[in-house]
């Protein structure tokens, strides 16, 4: 790890003007993902800008009756707030499914954002990677991808973006503030994270220099009644081989509206846009669940050693929506 | 704009404050490994992924490895060390003593640590993974072996102590839960 | 001068009764120093550098650079490093692993190996100037892809012969019933231990000094005289407290290098591994293919058994992980075939790890003989029962006992085994499949030699000196137990010390033999001790020492089958839609020999059975072809069983003391493992009718194996 300069910021503004447009400054959030990269090689900055005592620590009722989460509101205080539990239940859920509970403290939903994948190749420096190194080639297409991506890669990528929170929000729809020299701008968190494509190392479109703010959940009464489900390859304290967040509302049964959510199956928190089209007015019974889930998969791509990833998505889209929709029959 | 590699902090630890010049790159964890000379809390992987180096920050549990030392000044940290009063033993540590929770005790302070952590946790009413219905109005989950586990599972035990560490913990909660209840009587 | 008081009244019998941890407090409150945290004046720290190709040459070291950073102090590489010596058989009886003998050469044997050292005032400076360092290499194709079919495989003994034959294989696998003909594979697994390997060496007036993580310091003591060309009595090794070893803490890079550079800077420097540095320079078990062929009569009887096991080693040192020696204790059978082989890879030397050998053999013979047992239609404890030999299968010696079957009964007693329905796949509960298994476990029981003293204190109390580790064992509390029985004196009377190699030669904790063999010389000085103090006679102030050598003792005891045994219970739930495995409970009965402290005891064979969960479920080192280097070499890549993972395990054991040992010990160290991770194949079968001869036991394997739909 290279020496570097450290400041801590007072206000949000103050962090903007700190870090400016140096291209080797990085923002501290929890340091859960950004201090073990720096220790690793992956990530050598000249200069911290600490933003972890911005106050942006707190969780308040949207003007449109959703809730805004500030982002350096801890993944722990996210999980264990009333109003998340109770309004969107697959989210403090996801929350609760990631790292440990000492990470969770630590961890802030701004940073949870931004976190990097997990690839062995990307947080190995002595081995090629396009994301890390653009230009060195992806080891892992040919190499070791069982954990890998089967939706929205590209031949220059296969990682996966390894958030548990970031699939929840999707789902809900989540739209991100951030702040830039220029002031305050939002984006939707569905179009934070940049297509592989060529460009793997371009991971988001916030600007330089940007500080997200904070996250902002339209109200969403699906949500009440949602799921998160996670497997992993040891049952606790692991990241996921496959998730799914789902909401889910049943009347007469029939979906009136589905939201549904993929992890660890693409750069990004997948959106299964097609498969909630296929859902909504369609009877709520797990042979349409199926469908659903086989429309949104017939766009997988997978590798030689991460096919799998189809079935176990598949079969988890069914469980989850089943439970769902048994829990709304009752 | 004028730059340092260094800065001098005060660390609060176990009540205590400590003044020094730290170098960016050192951790909490180092800073008090090498710098203060309190070996209690362990380096294990140095990478947020075993547990070993859990401190409790402004009361809440942390692994120090990942943690900045100058980001933590003026944050009150409680290790391993602060836990007990005098010679007597916090009630967790007093159960992993007489259960046997640990073999070669590396992971030990970051196992009592954290399930000091944890047991505060669920009386603030947190839920966990392990609990059916994360919802309110569902109530606080029970402190079952299950919660437990998975709970504590930032906590690796290669010895595979884990067993003894469970009823370790389940014993001091309930012991907590019984000390609480006397004082509000 | 003090009144010696020895009871000589009946024993007060410590050993047999539970007794928490006589450094317990101290490993509770932080207080007990690992080998990294003992202070040090001018203290350096060394940082090593690792090749980043799997196999070449260094061409260049480029240390003008980083000689010029901040604190930097000096840079060892094979360029400059002292010479050692390597020609050599340790005390183990076998040549050093040369990872440990750094920057002798040009060579890259594989990826990962040490190319340098980096010494700097502190180690943040010695950090960034290890990453700074640059260092050119000739690359050299390389060959890392470990099959069964590799043709560069050869016969190799390591501590057994590699071939044992009887009989005619072939001709009683025609003649059989029933045939198994299966191959089984488990994969690198790494020890993990939870404290890093750290070492600290300085030279104290003429005298090296070294503080330091390791399974036993005479042992270590030992290879470093031998290296630097030393007298062993001009080498100290101390090692106090030990997180964890399991094979792995034995002479390595960093005692090495940290010697070197104190050597060079005549000043105290530390090294210590990371974690990423610790997957290829502290050794692994090698992963195995093995192919079990076995033919039995109607009844289960078998009638032939051949177990071929293979393994990888590094091109530097050879290792044999001997899965196939399992059968030749286990079972009997008209023709019985076992070998070994190992293939010479450019990878890290394998090693040591708990249970070498019985560990992935277990495995795969009692994953087999499942199997067989389902072909016979006989239950699989029944059918384990029906074959028990009255002798060694291979040796013909006689057991010093085998309580084996005493174990199957109480353990089936005990986890409700009479109630099993034999029919896969037939119990769910929710999305879970339900299923149960069963195998059975043996670990040798070894001692070795070992010196002991034994002092009696002016003021009534004993002092015992042994240089014993403790490395998580309770062999500090089990040899105080010990000897305040043989002393006939109340415990807390006792202190033990350990870990220190001016107490002398002692046996290592390893093989599951360092509380017997440490015990035995304990008992021999302290009953000495016992015998020579006068009741009501005085002691002088220097106190009374006696010292003991079990060396004669061993080698009077006869040839026999030593070896503990257990019988392994698990029951587990699959989800086969997500392929996800949750063992549900495991019990465990062991036949170990005498054990002296019940709560330690306990907890170290239920710490052998998490390891077998771990082992069948998670426990996997993905090894990348292009590279030569692993992937994902941490804690987040390698998966161990976390505290989810683990649920209520019972262990406990049947009476069995050694006749031949004099505090009746086997040793626990390693059996807890054995047949653990078949135990819970077998139940996976069990709940979903499908076998899985490859581990772990992975999601990705579970679903694609697919399942009943019940």
């Amino acid at each position: 790890m290279k020496e570097f300069d450290y400041r801590r910021a007072d206000d949000v503004s103050g962090a903007v003007a700190l870090l400016g447009d140096d291209p080797d400054a990085r923002y501290l959030g929890g340091g859960t993902n950004l201090v073990d990269l720096m220790k690793s090689g992956v990530e050598r900055p000249a200069r911290l800008v600490d933003v972890r005592t911005l106050p942006l620590d707190r969780i308040e009722p949207a003007d449109d009756g959703g809730l805004r989460i500030g982002a350096t509101v801890t993944n722990s205080d996210l999980a264990a707030h009333p109003g998340i539990r109770n309004r969107y239940p697959a989210l403090a859920q996801a929350v609760l499914a990631g790292a440990s509970g000492q990470l969770r403290n630590m961890a802030t939903v701004g940073g949870n954002l931004l976190q990097r994948t997990r690839c062995g190749y990307f947080t190995d420096v002595s081995k090629p990677c396009n994301k890390r190194v653009p230009g060195s080639g992806c080891p892992a297409v040919e190499g070791e991808h069982h954990n890998h991506a089967v939706l929205g890669a590209s031949e220059h990528c296969v990682a996966v973006h390894p958030s548990d929170m970031g699939v929840a929000l999707t789902a809900f729809d989540a739209v991100v503030s951030y702040e830039t020299a220029d002031g305050a701008a939002e984006l939707p968190l569905a179009d934070l994270y940049l297509p592989v494509g060529e460009t793997p190392h371009r991971e988001t479109a916030l600007p330089p220099g940007a500080l997200i703010t904070g996250v902002t959940l339209p109200p969403a009464r699906v949500a009440a009644r949602s799921r998160y489900r996670k497997v992993r390859e040891r049952a606790s304290y692991a990241f996921a081989i496959g998730s799914v967040a789902a909401a889910l509302d049943v009347s007469g049964g029939v979906v009136r509206e589905a939201r549904l959510a993929f992890g660890a199956v693409a750069s990004r928190p997948w959106r299964a846009h097609t498969a909630e089209r296929v859902l909504t007015g369609a009877p709520a019974t797990a042979e349409y669940f199926a469908a659903a889930a086989d429309a949104e998969l017939a766009a997988a791509r997978p590798l030689p050693d991460n096919g799998y990833k189809v079935t176990l998505m598949r079969n988890l889209v069914v469980a989850v929506l089943s439970e769902l929709a048994e829990e709304a029959a009752r | 704009m004028a730059t340092s590699t260094s800065s001098t902090v005060t660390l609060n630890i176990n009540g205590e404050k400590h003044t020094l010049s730290v170098d960016h790159r050192t951790t909490l964890l180092d800073a008090l490994r090498e710098r203060l000379d309190l070996t209690g809390t362990k380096k294990g992987c140095d990478q947020g992924q075993c547990g070993a180096c859990t401190v409790l920050v402004d009361g809440r549990r942390t692994v120090s490895c990942l943690q900045l030392a100058v980001a933590s000044d003026a944050r009150e940290i409680t290790t391993v060390e602060g836990l007990a009063e005098g010679d007597r033993l916090h009630p967790v540590q007093q159960a992993f003593l007489d259960l046997d929770g640990f073999q070669c005790g590396y992971c030990t302070p970051g196992q009592i640590c954290s399930a000091v952590a944890v047991i505060e946790e669920h009386a603030a009413g947190w839920p966990s993974a392990a609990t059916g219905d994360v919802r309110p109005e569902a109530g606080p989950p029970a402190l079952t072996p299950e919660e437990i586990r998975e709970r504590m599972s930032g906590n690796l035990c290669r010895c595979g102590a884990y067993v003894q560490i469970v009823q370790a913990v389940a014993r001091a909660a309930a012991e907590t839960r019984t000390e609480t209840e006397e004082a509000a009587a | 001068m003090t009144t010696a008081t020895t009871g000589a009244a009946a024993p007060t019998r410590a050993v047999g009764t539970a007794h928490t941890r006589v450094e317990g407090r101290d490993k509770v409150t932080g207080a007990a120093r690992y080998a990294g945290e003992i202070p040090f004046a001018d203290l350096a720290h060394g940082w090593l550098v690792l090749s980043t190709v799997a196999r070449g040459r260094v061409l260049s070291v480029e240390t003008g650079p980083v000689l010029d950073m901040p604190g930097v102090l000096t840079v060892l590489h094979h360029g400059n490093a002292p010479r050692l010596h390597t020609d050599y058989v340790g005390m183990l009886g076998v040549p050093p692993d040369l990872t440990a003998a750094v920057f002798q050469n040009d060579r890259v044997p594989h990826a990962g190996w040490p190319v340098a050292l980096v010494v700097a005032d502190t180690s943040e400076q010695a950090r960034e100037a290890a990453e700074a360092l640059v260092v050119t290499y000739e690359r050299e194709p390389h060959d890392v892809a470990f099959s069964a079919g590799h043709p560069d495989a050869y016969p190799a003994d390591g501590h057994m012969p590699a071939l044992t034959e009887k009989g005619d294989l072939e001709a009683e696998l025609a003649a059989s019933a029933h045939v198994v003909d299966e191959e089984y594979t488990t994969p690198e697994e790494h020890h993990g231990m939870m404290e890093p390997h750290a070492a600290t060496a300085r030279w104290d007036g003429g005298r090296l000094e070294v503080v330091d993580s390791n399974q036993g310091t005479t042992w270590v003591v030992d290879e470093l005289a031998r290296m630097f060309s030393l007298d062993a009595s001009a080498v100290r090794v101390r090692s106090e407290h030990v997180g964890g070893g399991f094979g792995s803490k034995g002479v390595r890079a960093h005692q090495v290098s940290a010697v070197m550079a104190a050597t060079v800077l005549q000043r105290p420097v530390r090294v210590v591994l990371t974690r990423r540095q610790m997957f290829s320079l502290t050794g692994y078990r090698s992963p195995t293919t093995q192919r079990i062929r076995l033919g039995a009569d109607p009844d289960g009887r078998l009638r032939a058994l051949d177990h071929r096991s293979l393994n990888q080693t590094s091109t530097v040192w050879e290792f044999v992980e001997p899965s196939a020696g399992v059968a030749r204790i286990m079972y009997d059978a008209d023709a019985h075939r076992t070998e070994n082989r190992v293939v010479r890879l450019d990878v890290p030397s394998p090693t040591w790890m708990r249970a070498p050998g019985e560990a992935p053999g277990s495995f795969a013979v009692e994953a087999a003989l499942d199997e067989l047992a389902e072909k016979c239609g006989i239950d699989p404890m029944e059918l384990r029962l029906r074959n028990e030999p009255d002798g060694g299968p291979v040796s013909g010696l006689p057991f010093s006992s085998r309580n084996l079957a005493a174990c199957f009964r109480e353990g089936a007693r005990r986890f409700g085994w009479a109630d099993r329905d034999p029919r896969p796949g037939v119990r769910r509960e929710g999305r879970w499949l339900l299923g149960t298994g069963t195998a059975a476990a043996s670990f040798p029981a070894g001692a070795m030699p070992s010196t002991a003293a034994v002092t009696a204190e002016p003021d009534g109390t004993f002092t015992v000196r042994i240089s014993a580790a403790d490395i998580g064992t309770g062999a500090r509390t089990a040899l105080t137990l010990v000897a305040a029985d043989a002393l006939r004196v109340p415990v807390e009377r006792v202190r033990t010390r350990i870990g220190d190699s001016d107490f002398g030669p002692a046996m290592i904790a390893g093989g599951s033999m360092g509380t017997r063999s440490w015990a035995w010389a304990v008992t021999a000085a302290a009953g000495e001790l016992r015998e020579r103090l006068v009741p009501g006679g005085t002691v002088p102030p220097e106190g009374i020492t006696v010292r003991s050598d079990t060396t004669a003792a061993l080698a009077a005891l006869a040839q026999k089958e030593r070896h503990s045994f257990g019988a392994q219970f698990a029951e587990v739930a699959v989800d086969v839609t997500t392929g996800e495995v949750r063992v549900r409970r495991m019990l465990g009965i062991f036949a170990a020999g005498r054990i002296v402290n019940p709560l330690t005891a306990r907890n170290q064979l239920v710490g052998g059975m998490t390891w077998g969960i771990s082992m069948a479920l998670h426990e996997e080192a993905v090894r990348d072809r292009a590279s030569g280097g692993l992937y994902g070499a941490d804690l987040a890549g390698y998966h161990v069983a976390s505290h989810a993972d683990v649920p209520a395990i019972e262990a406990d054991w049947v009476d069995d003391p050694d006749p031949d040992d004099p505090v009746g010990i086997k040793g626990i160290g390693e059996v807890g493992i054995v047949g653990a991770a078949a135990a819970v194949a077998n139940a996976v079968w069990h709940a979903t009718g499908v076998r899985h001869r490859n581990l772990p036991i992975r999601p990705d394997r579970v679903l694609e194996a697919g399942g009943p739909r019940v």
